[in-house]
């Protein structure tokens, strides 16, 4: 047992924490303001490491381990939650199966530029009729002479509007249940591939999440990712890297809400003292606290098992369901602490309360979690 | 960073929950309800080093690190959380408070016996009138020819009346509150010190709980354990390795009733079919899991900062906090899973729900844990 950093840990630490502070952090109201982020940024956070922090130095990556992709998620999410799915999805959606299950060609004309920030990804699963029970999705490919042909629609697809490849799933038949389902690698620009509606959501707003239409798009059959009938393996075993994202982004938010509760208990004054000095508002801040923690923990844990190679999927739904549940208990006890403005947009806490609702929604809701927890414990 | 058990503290593991299967799952049932206290475990615990677990072996302990000795108390509150106090309290708070604070001449006389499990240990502090307000004892303590006279009273001793050696805190100086109090060592049999009432309570039932009455025991000058008024201070830090072996038992806890929960589930019918079918039951599996695997890596972090010999306050605090209320939720889920057969004494797991209570009480409250953590955060007195 070693609850420690390493050396390397610790500067990535400092370093993105820097970063989010002093480029993200002072842009994060503007970009909740505006619906949409700088595209610079992405440029910046490439240049940092940080679109394709876990993939090796020779496809473009910072080669680092996933531990050092939940202290990267931690940080910036404690800036902003809008840029870290931006992140989140690059890294663990995108660069993670075209790394695992791409040819070389593939990874040598996409996952180099993914890594560096050249493109951008995005992960094409839910559809309008199938969220969680993702591998019931509708999406038909057939097969040409000369590739594939896609029809069908994907929803609420984070990064939908501003990437310029996607990870889209499709079947060749829905008879063949799971087994249908095969991943392919879509170009924006492609004809027939369409962008359709923005979505105009209650949090992430400087993220874009759209609709992505597939009207007769004809693809390369080079562009299939792994094998026919791949898909669902390539969609679950992503999902699970995935949900240490999606735990880390959690705790990066909660952790913001501890700051800011921290703070303006000191300074604001109730009754003649600073509030700071009621049990009740002690109760909120140690609770905060302690729940971090453990949510840490967990998440840290199921990222090291990553590393090594061990099985993580349990422990990666535990850290997902516990910091996401977690981050929005923080939430709401960081606007209670601040009192009416906390409901205010001149303090963050109430973007906060916004952004953290969705984490116990995507890649897999809470239930979804517990569902994949129960099994593994009722396993016989 | 790296959360895998070491290959000796995966044999410790085994070793203890092969014993705590075989030898302390007997007759738990009945030592609950009679209240008897489990002497011939605790004999088979010292053969096993267990009395002497996080004391270095030239003074007769196995010299294990906290995380060996978080594994040995989980692993026994998952049967039996009564014996488990029994190892934290002589451990961590009697034995561990003489190793850290005591004289070279204390150590030899006192540890040595105790760590081997010969003598058994308490530790008395909380009083009729000062409980969560630890540093608010009444008991007194006057130095006259040589010998200490302490006055007083010790409420809800564990062990009080089995132990042989007991460290008592009192008050030396009363104009200094808290920085008036110190440490003494005494022993059983010592004229004037009575054992007074043995608690009847709702949980560890087979644990020893009694009021210690102190008419005048005449204690040697040499038994003041660390140095005068300074005891409070001492009493602090020894309570953080005390809520340290109180997480352990509380993960210990939860985790045998999540055990108990799981199995009845698979093979419970209701309906046409096992209940662990059911969301509703599947979730709070799930949830139980999840929480206990956060309390223990809670427990593990806190054991690891004082291994490392680092401040755990808040950690341990943090951690003890956590794994109670895990503890507290993971019984009463149990018992709602059990359904009215978790209200019997045919199972164990109304006696987890019991136990599981003082975890939230014992060595500071959730509240006093929630005043350290806060205190440490906001950087306030
Ligand atoms: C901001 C945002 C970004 C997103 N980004 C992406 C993306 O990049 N790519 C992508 O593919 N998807 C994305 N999603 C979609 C997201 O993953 C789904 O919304 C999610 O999986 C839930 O699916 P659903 O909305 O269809 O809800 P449903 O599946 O319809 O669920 C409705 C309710 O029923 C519950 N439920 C469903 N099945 C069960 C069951 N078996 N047992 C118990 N309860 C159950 C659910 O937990 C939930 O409470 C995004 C969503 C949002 C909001
Ligand atoms: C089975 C058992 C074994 C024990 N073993 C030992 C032992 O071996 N040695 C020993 O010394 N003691 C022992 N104790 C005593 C135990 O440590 C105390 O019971 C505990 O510290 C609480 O003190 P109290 O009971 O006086 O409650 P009180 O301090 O009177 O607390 C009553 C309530 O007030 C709350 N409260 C108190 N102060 C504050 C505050 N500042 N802010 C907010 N809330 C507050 C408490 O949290 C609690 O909810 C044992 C107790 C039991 C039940």
């Amino acid at each position: 047992m070693d609850f420690l950093f390493t050396e390397e840990h610790k500067a990535l630490r400092e370093m993105v924490r820097d970063f989010a502070r002093n480029e993200i952090a002072p842009l994060a109201l503007k970009m909740d303001e505006d619906g949409d982020y700088p595209k610079e940024l992405i440029g910046r956070m490439a240049q940092l490491g940080l679109m394709g922090i876990t993939m090796p130095v020779e496809y473009g990556g910072a080669g680092m381990d996933p531990l050092s992709q939940v202290i990267a998620m931690e940080e910036i999410s404690r800036a902003s939650a809008s840029i870290s799915v931006v992140m989140a999805v690059n890294n663990g959606l995108v660069c993670e199966p075209i790394y695992h299950y791409g040819t070389e060609e593939q990874k040598r004309r996409y996952l180099v530029r993914l890594a560096k920030g050249e493109m951008l990804g995005c992960y094409g699963l839910t559809e309008p009729g199938s969220g969680s029970d993702a591998l019931a999705l509708s999406t038909s490919v057939k097969k040409v002479s000369d590739g594939y042909i896609i029809n069908g629609s994907k929803t609420f697809i984070s990064n939908g509007f501003h990437s310029d490849i996607a990870i889209i799933f499709a079947t060749f038949d829905k008879a063949l249940g799971y087994k249908g389902i095969t991943a392919f690698l879509v170009e924006k620009g492609r004809k027939g591939f369409l962008v359709g509606k923005k979505e105009k959501k209650m949090g992430l707003l400087g993220s874009d999440t759209a609709e992505l239409i597939f009207d007769n798009c004809h693809i390369p059959a080079e562009d299939l990712l792994g094998r026919e009938g791949e898909g669902y393996k390539i969609a679950l075993t992503t999902l699970d890297g995935g949900r240490i994202g999606i735990a880390a982004q959690s705790i990066g938010i909660a952790q913001a809400c501890l700051d800011e509760s921290i703070k303006y208990s000191k300074q604001r004054v109730a009754f003649g003292q600073v509030i700071s000095n009621f049990q009740a508002i002690q109760w909120m801040i140690a609770d905060m606290a302690t729940e971090i923690e453990a949510a840490r923990w967990l998440t840290y844990r199921a990222a090291c098992m990553r590393g090594k190679g061990q099985e993580y999927a349990k422990e990666a739904s535990m850290a997902k369901l516990y910091a996401s549940e977690m981050v929005n208990r923080a939430a709401y006890k960081a606007v209670q602490i601040h009192g009416g403005y906390g409901y205010i947009k001149d303090y963050p806490v109430e973007r906060y309360y916004r952004d953290a609702r969705v984490t116990t929604l995507y890649e897999g809701t809470s239930e979804i979690q517990r569902l994949v927890i129960a099994r593994e414990l009722l396993k016989d | 960073m790296d959360f895998e058990l070491t290959e000796e503290q995966k044999l410790l593991q085994k070793t203890i929950r092969d014993f705590a299967g075989d030898k302390v799952a007997l007759d738990a049932r009945e030592r609950d309800e009679k209240s008897i206290f489990p002497s011939d475990i605790i004999r088979e615990l010292a053969g096993l080093g267990i009395m002497g677990a996080i004391i270095p072996s030239e003074y007769g302990g196995s010299g294990l690190d906290y995380i060996s000795y978080a594994i040995i108390i989980e692993e026994i509150a998952r049967i039996d959380a009564s014996v488990a106090i029994i190892i934290s309290s002589h451990n961590s708070l009697c034995t561990n408070h003489i190793y850290t604070f005591g004289t070279e001449e204390q150590r030899k006389r006192y540890v040595i016996p105790l760590a081997k499990g010969d003598k058994l240990g308490c530790w008395a502090n909380t009083e009729p009138g000062a409980g969560s307000d630890a540093g608010g004892i009444e008991t007194t303590a006057t130095l006259k020819n040589g010998e200490w006279i302490l006055k007083g009273t010790k409420l809800f001793a564990t062990q009080g009346s089995v132990a042989d050696v007991i460290v008592i805190m009192a008050v030396t100086d009363p104009s200094k509150g808290s920085k008036g109090i110190s440490a003494f060592i005494a022993e059983k049999g010592t004229p004037g010190l009575r054992i007074g009432k043995k608690e009847d309570k709702l949980g560890f039932r087979s644990s020893d709980t009694s009021e210690l009455i102190l008419d005048d025991v005449r204690i040697p000058e040499e038994n003041l354990l660390g140095r005068p008024d300074a005891g409070f201070a001492d009493v602090l830090k020894i309570l953080e390795g005390g809520r340290i072996g109180i997480g352990s038992m509380a993960v210990g806890i939860a985790r045998g009733a999540f055990e108990e929960a799981t199995r009845y589930a698979k093979k419970r019918i209701q309906f046409g079919t096992r209940i662990a079918e059911f969301q509703a039951i599947q979730w709070m599996l799930s949830d139980m899991a999840t929480a206990i695997d956060a309390a223990r890596l809670l427990v593990y972090h806190a054991a690891f900062l004082k291994d490392h010999g680092e401040r755990c306050s808040k950690e341990a605090s943090m951690a003890k906090l956590f794994a109670s209320e895990a503890a507290m939720n993971a019984t009463t889920k149990t018992i709602q899973i059990f359904g009215g057969h978790g209200y019997i004494k045919d199972y164990p797991v109304e006696r987890y729900f019991r136990d599981a209570k003082l975890c939230e009480i014992g060595e500071g409250t959730s509240e006093i844990q929630r005043l350290i953590i806060a205190r440490e955060i906001l950087g306030r007195e």
